[in-house]
């Protein structure tokens, strides 16, 4: 019965598009009477009629009948009635409500199906080419030889190409039910490789088909998709494991230099990446109107705040621990302790929330199969970015200059007039201060809570061993092939196991090679 | 025998006194003296007393490593929740049938896991004396094989201390993993007796205290006549000058993988102990801050002295007890200042305190 209805409209609409410049009725006097006579069958016959017609306003008509705005009075009047307004159909003039005499068009579910593929129809002639896409795409499961023989048509004059992909894998898919073979097969062959699900789908039951041929065409062409899925799978994977690896990366850097480059074990490293997600908390709170910028501001505030406390920890506590690293080590996890319940106190130790910005959101679509999160994106750029700024810093600038100085070789760094009090501390802060901005990003990928850093001082200590101590680049690659390698583990071991296995062959590969993977050479590898 | 490991060691012969005159008195005050009298030891007491005295022997095996060998671990934790589960494993065992499930032949989460049959490492663990054997070599050989690896390649000072930390770590996640057969989040708990006598008996709770205090006289005695052995002074030689010791002609790994063993398998005594006095093992024991607070106890007590660790361990746990029921919010801020103030002003910790007077005093008398 649907698809009878549908032909017929479509049909009829094939004839009106054709002739459209010629014919500009208004369609009301013709569906007024159809809808008075208030049953299923004079309701159809109404859709179809608007759907047909080349009343501007048909799209109108049809989206205020799916939506149950459209309302009839005893009298004759058609009126749109939304939020207690009322519109006169005929003359477009205000009406006076209330009128307890108008009553609803009902529809029933096949009249809404109806209606939406009506709609969609209308969309495919649309100026927007999203519009023209989004139609397509909703069509494709339903596609008839009808709407078929209407698409060639729209593909001869169709511009955008993403909209006549989309119709030609419409007509493909419409091949698929052809009734001769050579078109079926034909058909088959142009689908292999296409990605849409819908594909797939279609071409499952053809691999059973009573014809050999068929059959064997269809199996080659799914195969075909089927090994293309997988690969884009891999990306995927790989894709999740740089971000994962980004986000390691970011966490492990600041330790890199101050674990690297000074020699300082500082366990509150994770507390003070914790300092910079409640940063981005705090800004937020105070525009709350600006969510997303705030979040580029929160960068510069963050490594200020981390920075700023890493320099009063510098000078209080670990000034006075130079050459005795395991102390440090005791000294710096007690700030952290202070640090943690200080965040419980005077916050929440509840986690709080933070917003994501809007454009942080959504995902960049590379094609059915395969679309990568804009977050997870940001932060594998926002993770080379920082590491780009931190190499420059130490390759070009002064501070940098005299930072390698007094960490190869302190006592000829002073006599050189190199004041190391001063760089020790700016190192310090540097260092603190890029864990404050990976803070930031951790903000928007974690719950913000007390525990944020406890969670991440671990992996960050194991990124900057595994890559050799006081070695950037060893840091980076070591974060990044360790969490691809996670990623990789992940689909057969499960997440904690992969991690396990992870942390073990850390361990392993430390016995085999203590100095990491990038060992430092020369001079400045010396105890 | 006893007298030459004493034999100048003012602090340990204090401590060991003193130690003993409560392992006496305790029990003695609890079960003799009326409830209601002031002098009354409570049960309960007695209990806390009991795992305070398993964190002291912990502290010594810690002591024995960072004080003697300096290495500082913090995977002890790890030692010391293995040992703790293979006692949690038999009495497990010992719960039978009186389950919530009632089932005879599963414990309870593996009858909620819907597991058919007990797991391979489970067998053997009804057995008493099998179950004490592995509270000892389950540590014992994860010690060794990481000690051995870790040693031979010469890891050392901060490397080691966060490969420590990284294996308890992955202890941790692990023993999360219901896969794992040794019930997940929740741990092992719900004991009834041991070894035939209802834990919650007051006769089996003194007798765990007792065995308690035994147990650290004995790691006591047993590291110090460690250290006075000439092996002691190899692993003392190895601490000041590892390259040194090592040119002289010594194998430095074997003696440190050694020690590390002993140490570890001290630390898994020690979580047997705790195991049936607290009631529940759970994988929170594996966490890396119980592992680096028992190296604050070592430190605040005064580390390479033993009777230091001891004294640290007790005075650090008891203050936690006090605190945390009194000002919840505040341990933490003390924790902290504790970590901070001992290691810029008290490198010594406690035992050195002592020392100093006692220094000053007889350069005084010289001088004098």
């Amino acid at each position: 019965m649907m698809k009878h209805l549908l032909t017929l409209f479509l049909f009829s609409l094939l004839s009106i598009t054709n002739a459209q410049a010629t014919q500009e009725n208004d369609v009301l006097p013709t569906i007024l009477p159809l809808l008075q006579e208030n049953t299923v069958a004079s309701k159809q016959q109404a859709i179809n009629t608007i759907a047909t017609s080349s009343d501007p306003r048909k799209a109108a008509y049809l989206q205020a009948l799916l939506a149950g705005e459209l309302y009839l009075h005893p009298d004759g009047t058609l009126a749109l009635i939304t939020n207690n307004q009322a519109l006169d159909a005929k003359t477009t003039e205000a009406l006076q409500l209330p009128d307890t005499e108008f009553k609803k068009i009902t529809t029933t579910n096949n009249l809404r199906s109806q209606l939406r593929k009506a709609l969609e129809q209308l969309n495919m002639t649309d100026p927007d080419p999203k519009v023209r896409l989004q139609a397509a795409t909703n069509l494709l499961s339903t596609i008839t030889p009808e709407i078929a023989q209407y698409w060639r048509q729209l593909l001869g004059t169709e511009t955008d190409s993403k909209v006549k992909a989309a119709l030609q894998l419409g007509l493909d898919l419409a091949d698929l039910n052809a009734t001769e073979k050579s078109t079926r097969l034909q058909a088959i062959q142009l689908l292999a490789g296409n990605l849409a699900p819908e594909v797939r789908k279609r071409l499952q039951p053809l691999t059973t088909d009573s014809d050999p041929d068929i059959a064997q065409a269809a199996q080659r062409s799914l195969k075909q998709i089927n090994d293309q899925i997988k690969l884009y799978s891999y990306a995927e994977t790989l894709f999740f494991g740089l971000s994962l690896g980004s986000v390691l990366v970011l966490a492990a850097i600041g330790l890199a230099i101050t674990f690297g480059v000074m020699g300082v074990i500082n366990m509150a490293h994770g507390e003070l990446m914790m300092l910079g997600a409640y940063t981005t908390y705090f800004i937020q709170q105070l525009l709350p109107n600006f969510i997303d910028y705030s979040l580029i501001l929160a960068i510069p505030a963050a490594f200020i705040v981390s920075g700023l406390m890493g320099i009063l920890i510098e000078r209080t506590v670990i000034r006075h621990l130079y050459g005795r690293p395991l102390e440090t080590l005791l000294a710096t996890f007690g700030i952290s302790l202070i640090l943690q319940q200080l965040v419980r106190t005077v916050v929440s130790p509840q986690n709080v929330p933070v917003a994501n910005p809007s454009w942080m959101s959504g995902s960049l679509e590379i094609n059915s199969v395969l679309s990568l999160t804009y977050n997870r994106l940001y932060i594998v750029i926002f993770c080379l970015i920082v590491f780009t700024l931190l190499f420059m810093v130490l390759r070009k600038t002064n501070l940098g200059l005299q930072v390698r100085a007094v960490s190869q070789n302190r006592a000829m760094a002073r006599a050189m007039g190199v004041r190391s009090a001063r760089v020790d501390a700016l190192t310090f802060g540097l260092g603190s201060g890029i864990a404050g901005v990976a803070g930031v990003a951790l903000s928007q990928l974690t719950n913000v809570g007390p525990n944020l850093g406890q969670s991440y001082i671990i992996d960050s200590f194991m990124v900057v061993v595994f890559g050799g101590v006081g070695n950037l680049w060893g840091t980076l690659v070591a974060g990044l092939s360790l969490g691809v390698v996670n990623k990789l583990l992940e689909p057969w071991a499960g997440a904690v196991l992969a991690k396990i296995l992870v942390l073990i062959f850390i361990i392993l590969f430390i016995q085999k090679r203590p100095r990491g993977l990038f060992p430092q050479k020369g001079r400045a590898a010396g105890d | 025998m006893l007298l030459t490991i004493l034999r100048n060691d003012r602090g340990g012969q204090i401590m060991l006194s003193v130690l003993l005159a409560t392992l006496i008195a305790v029990p003695l005050l609890n079960l003799l003296v009326p409830a209601g009298n002031p002098l009354h030891v409570p049960t309960y007491l007695v209990t806390l007393m009991g795992k305070y005295l398993t964190y002291a022997l912990l502290a010594i095996a810690v002591d024995l490593v960072w004080g003697y060998l300096g290495i500082l671990s913090l995977g002890h934790g790890a030692f010391f929740a293995l040992g703790g589960y293979a006692m949690g494993m038999y009495l497990m065992r010992q719960i039978g049938d009186r389950g919530v499930y009632g089932n005879p032949d599963l414990p309870d989460f593996m009858v909620f896991l819907n597991w058919k049959e007990l797991p391979w490492f489970w067998y053997g663990f009804d057995m008493f004396w099998f179950a004490m054997i592995m509270v000892i070599l389950v540590p014992g050989v994860l010690a060794f094989l990481f000690g051995w690896l870790a040693f031979r390649s010469r890891v050392t000072g901060v490397y080691l201390s966060i490969m420590t930390q990284a294996l308890t770590y992955a202890l941790l996640l692990a023993f999360f993993r219901n896969e794992m057969g040794f019930g997940g989040n929740n741990g092992l708990t719900d004991f009834k007796d041991i070894l035939g006598f209802s834990l919650q008996a007051d006769g089996t709770r003194i007798a765990l205290f007792i065995a308690s205090g035994i147990a650290v006289i004995a790691g006591y005695l047993l590291c110090r006549y460690i250290i006075n052995s000439k092996l002691g002074r190899v692993v003392v030689a190895i601490r000041d000058a590892e390259s040194r010791t090592r040119f002289v002609g010594y194998k430095v790994e074997n003696y440190k993988v050694w020690v590390f063993t002993v140490s570890a398998m001290l630390a898994g005594i020690a979580g047997a102990l705790y195991v049936p006095q607290v009631g529940i093992i759970n994988p929170g024991e594996f966490s890396p801050l119980n592992s680096i607070e028992i190296v604050i106890w070592v430190a605040i007590g005064g580390r390479a002295t033993l009777y230091g660790a001891v004294l640290g361990a007790i005075l650090v746990n008891y203050s936690k007890t006090v605190f945390t029921g009194l000002m919840p919010e505040s341990w933490l801020f003390m924790l902290g200042a504790l970590f901070v103030l001992v290691t810029l002003y008290l490198p010594q910790g406690l035992a050195g305190i002592v020392n100093q007077f006692k220094a000053r005093r007889s350069s005084k008398q010289v001088t004098a």
